[in-house]
């Protein structure tokens, strides 16, 4: 017998508090993945947001520093710049990376600071019960938004990705979705490169991946499936938008 | 020692920390303190140290609480506005339990205020300012020379404690020439800190540096534990002066620039023959309660001098009884002239005046 | 032999596997777990190509694949 698919050895064996279906348990999953295939868990230094994923230092298996809200890129800047031989990762939701952080996250990219961001972007504020975030839908309802976001009172969904290709410098910023096999395999694809391209001293990279929350959103996880298919991914275009071989085409 | 050169208060606490182990600074301009982080652009890269001028102090004291949480001695300055703006910040670092040190040069408030000195972020500094039960040690020099001591020590101390240290001075100390001595030697090493995230190698147990606890009991229980360290902090690193207060009728309660001009005023009185002493707070956290305390039974009265409306008042107050406190101060960038001090002191010990 | 093991005691009943698996084995049963979960299963294990998609969709990594 051989094994196909096993818990990475990154991933700590236990259960997570996130919600049935929420996928943030697969990008931790391919967080851990890539930790071990490029072997960098014992230099790994992860600084976790607020949010649902304030508790990710609870489940990959390295050091941590959870900061405040938005504040992730500024505390990994703080971190890598003590330390540029370590690998510094920030796993951060909408919320925190395109609302409240943006500042930083604008500027350390700027700076092309040599850390990795993971931006889990699902279209609302999980921990705090649903309500609207930068990212959510036009016509999206949440509980800050009952009649659906309106264009005209608050404008559109932000795509950072794309806002943050803008910068110049040898960056890499990708966008994945998490909603069904063959985006998580890409998406851990952009994961390792993303990875790679802090260990080779490269600059600042960041991953978008679009998921979902089943219990904001008001369905169950397998109809959220189809909200992204229908909604999300209509409006965030998936792939490279730097760094990688599909932005050079 | 060294030998006595003529430095800025700006560029002296900026190489003290130098000579105090610091070897990475994030920081912001803000105006009366800007010459600190020039200061440290030029010296941290000659001692192969980092300086970076981050995009906000928000981001500054994030990036402090890092480096910190990494290992390192860290400093960040600002003045008033500006540690306003870092206060968030300064209440995780304090429950993370993280050393730093933190300038404030003060300036006139409140909102945007102006540029001149002023003392009047004495409550920000002692009593909080950012969210939760949690306390800084707060440091009060009276002069360019004795901000450098507290510097240099500052890192130490917070090593020792695990807890953030602010220099409490203002626009004067920062912007003054004074001649000043450095000690001889190499810088002071930075400590073994056994707890810092810098990559788990092959240690089996994770660091992790945080302020939460979704528990309450545990959350509870944390608080505890940091208040037992503020119990200690409090015996171990109270620091004051008092002079000529054994037959004071009337004492002077003052800090920083407000202590030199408060002296002043109190050394014509003396001459004038009224009986005229002063206790001078070197740490405005913890409080020298008790010292007050003591006085209260002999003195007649106590007169805070300070650069605002009254807020070291308070202190004096809690710990005065039924001892009369007065308080003199200028504020909104105003400095008090020892003249207008010494016409209070006049004006209380000849029976006028309205105790607050 | 292809083979899938659900860890049932971490399975939520999120359903996400039975969506996916090519095969169509795999059903939620009717037993709750500790949880309060009716987990994810498989019935006809001999019909398994060990293709691991359900495992990858896992947001709770509750599935190991043999082969």
């Amino acid at each position: 017998m051989t094994v196909v698919f096993d818990r990475p050895k990154s991933l700590r064996d236990v259960r997570t508090h996130y919600c049935p279906g929420c996928l943030h348990g697969v990008a931790h999953r391919l967080v851990a993945e890539v930790i071990d295939e490029l072997g960098i868990r014992e230099i790994g230094i992860g600084v976790s947001p607020v949010g649902c994923s304030v508790l990710a230092y609870n489940y990959i298996n390295t050091d941590w520093q959870q900061a405040a809200h938005g504040r992730a890129p500024a505390v990994a800047t703080g971190i890598k710049r003590v330390h540029p031989d370590k690998f510094v990762y920030t796993y951060q939701g909408d919320g925190d990376l395109a609302s409240i952080g943006t500042a930083e996250i604008v500027h350390a990219a700027m700076r092309n600071e040599k850390i990795s961001v993971i931006f889990i972007n699902n279209g609302i504020y999980g921990m705090t019960g649903g309500q609207m975030a930068p990212t959510t839908q036009i016509g999206q309802k949440t509980t800050t938004s009952p009649f659906g976001r309106s264009a005209e009172h608050i404008g559109y969904p932000i795509r950072m990705t794309e806002m943050l290709a803008q910068l110049e410098g040898d960056n890499y910023l990708a966008r994945g979705t998490l909603h069904n096999a063959a985006g998580i395999a890409r998406a851990k694809r952009y994961i390792k490169k993303a990875f790679q391209y802090q260990l080779d001293n490269r600059g600042f990279s960041m991953v978008e991946l679009i998921s979902n929350c089943p219990t904001n959103w008001g369905m169950h996880p397998k109809e959220s499936i189809e909200y992204i298919k229908e909604h999300q991914l209509k409006y965030y275009q998936l792939g490279e938008f730097k760094g990688g071989e599909e932005a050079s085409k | 020692m060294g030998e006595t050169i003529l430095m800025k208060g700006n560029e002296a606490v900026a190489e003290a920390a130098i000579r105090g182990g610091c070897r990475f600074f994030f920081g912001y301009p803000i105006t009366p303190q800007s010459e600190v982080p020039e200061y440290m652009s030029r010296r941290l890269h000659e001692v192969g140290g980092v300086f970076l001028q981050a995009e906000s102090e928000v981001a500054a004291i994030n990036m402090v609480y890092g480096a910190s949480g990494a290992g390192a001695r860290v400093m960040t300055s600002s003045s008033s506005p500006g540690i306003s703006l870092k206060m968030e910040g300064i209440s995780y670092i304090a429950a993370a339990e993280l050393p730093c040190v933190i300038v404030n040069m003060v300036r006139g408030g409140p909102g945007l205020g102006t540029i001149q000195p002023a003392q009047s972020d004495y409550f920000q500094a002692t009593k909080g300012g950012g969210h939760g039960d949690y306390h800084l040690i707060v440091f009060a020099p009276q002069s360019v020379q004795e901000m450098v001591d507290m510097t240099i020590e500052a890192f130490d101390v917070a090593d020792k404690y695990r807890n953030p240290v602010m220099i409490l001075a203002d626009g004067l100390i920062g912007q003054m020439m004074e001649p000043v001595v450095f000690p001889d030697g190499e810088d002071r090493p930075n400590t073994e800190k056994p707890w810092a995230t810098v990559g788990m190698g092959d240690r089996a147990e994770r660091n992790i540096v945080t302020s939460m606890d979704l528990n309450a009991e545990a959350m509870e229980e944390i608080n505890w534990r940091i208040q037992e360290k503020y119990d200690k902090i409090t015996k171990e690193m109270l620091r004051y002066e008092t002079l000529d207060t054994e037959d004071a009728d009337l004492i002077l309660v003052a800090y920083g620039s407000s202590a030199r001009i408060a002296l002043n005023a109190m050394s014509k009185a003396r001459e004038n023959g009224y009986k005229v002493g002063l206790v001078r707070p070197q740490t405005v956290w913890p409080f020298p309660y008790e010292v007050i305390k003591d006085l209260a039974n002999q003195a007649k009265a106590f007169l805070t001098v300070e650069m605002s409306m009254g807020q070291l008042i308070e202190d004096v107050k809690l710990a005065a009884g039924e001892t009369p406190v007065y308080h003199f101060g200028r504020c909104g960038g105003v400095i008090h002239s020892p003249a207008e001090v010494y016409e209070k002191i006049e004006e209380i010990l000849n029976g006028g005046g309205a105790a607050k | 032999m292809a083979k899938v093991l659900f860890n049932e005691e971490r399975c939520k009943g999120c359903e996400l596997c039975t969506m996916v698996c090519p095969q169509k084995i795999i059903f939620m049963a009717d037993r709750i777990n500790k949880q309060g979960y009716h987990p994810a299963t498989v019935e006809e294990m001999d019909k398994c190509t060990a293709c691991a998609t359900c495992a990858r969709v896992c947001p709770d990594v509750v599935i190991t694949v043999e082969k």
